[in-house]
């Protein structure tokens, strides 16, 4: 698939806000008046950015308001109801942090839970589709969990459970590497299921149905970062979870400490989310002649 | 509402014969001809006259190879355009509505005016049949022809898909493959008329009728020849020469 930067700063930036507002939304941080309204701002900013950065991707962003009216069956939908749902819950917390106030204590619960919410519908967007198989697995939405999970514990400063996270988002990342080659050609699809021709023989792209490049060819048959697909996995696995945790273990959780992390720890998860798209097959490649000789 | 309708009883839909389809690309041109005008947004080229000229089609005409067991190799031409499956993923993903499967006869649609372009649904479909036209930003789709199927301002043998229209070898058909009665569905049941990627789950209402078997390739008119005896000069050379 094609790794759009719009998207890619979607998924990532809003994954962070919404895993840093989940953490304020819990209380793990006892922050009142500026710092307050400095750490809760950039928790909306990011998820803000992203929320914004994913109407790049749209061919008529005017109309995007329309995409609130299909939660029934939608996932992406769904992402807008509980993304714009849980900035609004968030938002008497966010007073409340910044001019004193309370509120009830379960309050802050059910808003952590919206955020989580918004994430999962998030990932749900790629893992509901059979058609890329690399995506219609369990880790989808496990990976988009840990990525928000650690970028808020980095970012609200909660030094022993981002250092916890980074190690369970280090061995998801790996499983998901892992398990993910293979999801091709377990789910079964070749030229010859999709032409229906197998019955007759072996198939083989003859002549493509076009010699230039079409909005499928450009959208969904991306093979670009393949080639440095493996290094790519290691940089990302060392940048997001490996030294974030080394550094977590080894340096005390004071803020310029704890920012350098986390730009080490986003230019990682830039680096997987890039690879989580350009690793991504889909299935009308078979078509257009990829896979071929891959055993049927 | 992006859910899917009830099953409708009626289910109109493309039948297309790989046996005798020749590749010549007329229902890509037909297809194309007919949606630049009419019916939504018009399917746009860039850079047409250029290097690397890129356009919107919703139908395409793919060539394979099969090489049997034994035999020689066949060339398929193979025709893709949207199915108007019955479990229509392109239609659940979709956030705004826009993309619908209509409940009376089944054709898959996209509201143009409420797409927002995100390309969802071109990313759920296993076929490809969808196509973002990058000049309206808007999802385009077999129609399956819907202002020519019922539109009583064509002559009656013009009310049906463009595509269907044009072929000049009668390879592909349109009909209600939901009657059991209709000729499409006759033709199928006779041909053993099959889905692309049955495993995906989507029920495709159009079906592909199989290359029919070939027999044994008969001797060409020029075989007899090969067996020719050389005589003469040439014989007395042929004769030596096998004495090596």
């Amino acid at each position: 698939m094609h790794p759009a930067p719009s998207v890619i700063a979607f998924t990532v930036l809003s994954g962070a806000g919404f895993g840093l507002l989940a953490f304020l939304a819990l209380g793990a941080v006892e922050v009142y008046g500026a710092a307050a309204f400095l750490l809760w701002g950039l928790g909306y900013g990011l998820a803000v950015a992203g929320l914004l950065a994913s109407t790049f991707h749209l061919g008529n962003p005017s109309r995007a308001l329309r995409a609130f009216t299909q939660w029934r069956t939608s996932w992406l939908s769904r992402e807008a109801w509980a993304s714009a749902g849980a900035l609004l819950m968030l938002a008497p917390l966010a007073l409340a942090a910044i001019f004193g106030g309370g509120l009830p204590g379960h309050f802050g619960a059910v808003a952590a839970a919206v955020c989580v919410l918004t994430v999962v519908s998030t990932s749900m967007i790629y893992a509901q589709l059979k058609t890329v198989p690399r995506w219609n697995h369990w880790t989808t939405p496990a990976l988009f969990l840990g990525f928000a999970a650690t970028s808020g514990a980095i970012l609200s400063g909660q030094a022993r459970i981002a250092a916890l996270l980074c190690l369970v988002l280090g061995v998801l990342l790996i499983t998901a590497f892992r398990l993910g080659d293979g999801r091709f050609r377990a789910a079964g699809q070749t030229l010859s299921t999709a032409t229906g021709l197998g019955k007759g023989g072996t198939v083989r792209q003859f002549a493509p149905a076009h010699t230039g490049p079409n909005y499928l060819t450009r959208e969904m048959i991306h093979v670009v970062g393949r080639r440095h697909a493996r290094r790519l996995r290691v940089i990302a696995v060392v940048l997001a979870a490996l030294l974030p945790l080394l550094g977590l273990l080894v340096v005390p959780p004071v803020l310029p400490y704890m920012a350098a992390i986390f730009v080490v720890h986003i230019v990682g998860a830039f680096v997987a989310r890039w690879l989580f798209f350009a690793e991504a097959e889909h299935v009308v490649g078979l078509y257009y002649g990829q896979r071929q000789g891959d055993p049927a | 509402m992006t859910a899917l309708p009830p099953p409708s009883a009626k289910k109109l839909g493309l039948v297309i014969d790989l046996d005798t389809c020749v590749g010549c690309q007329a229902c890509v041109t037909a297809c194309k001809g007919w949606n630049d005008q009419g019916y939504g947004a018009p399917l746009s080229d860039q850079n047409a006259y250029g290097s690397e000229p890129c356009g919107t089609f919703l139908n395409r005409v793919h060539g394979y190879e099969v090489t049997p067991e034994a035999g020689p190799a066949e060339i398929v031409n193979f025709p893709r355009s949207c199915l108007h499956c019955e479990d229509a993923p392109c239609v659940t993903v979709c956030p705004t509505g826009a993309s619908y499967k209509r409940a009376e006869d089944g054709i898959v649609l996209v509201n143009e005016d409420a797409c927002i372009g995100c390309g969802l649904c071109a990313w759920a479909c296993p076929y490809g049949a969808r196509e973002l036209d990058p000049s309206a930003g808007v999802m385009k789709k077999c129609t399956l022809c819907v202002d020519r199927i019922y539109n009583e301002n064509l002559p009656e043998e013009d009310r049906m898909p463009a595509c269907v229209r044009t072929c000049p070898t009668g390879a592909r058909h349109f009909g209600d493959l939901g009657d059991p009665g209709s000729a499409v569905s006759r033709l199928v049941a006779e041909r053993g008329g099959y889905d692309l990627m049955p495993e995906m789950g989507t029920k495709p209402v159009n079906k592909y009728l199989p290359p029919r078997k070939k027999g044994a390739a008969p001797d060409g008119p020029l075989t007899p020849l090969l067996e020719t005896p050389a005589t003469g000069f040439a014989g007395w050379l042929d004769r030596l020469l096998e004495k090596f």
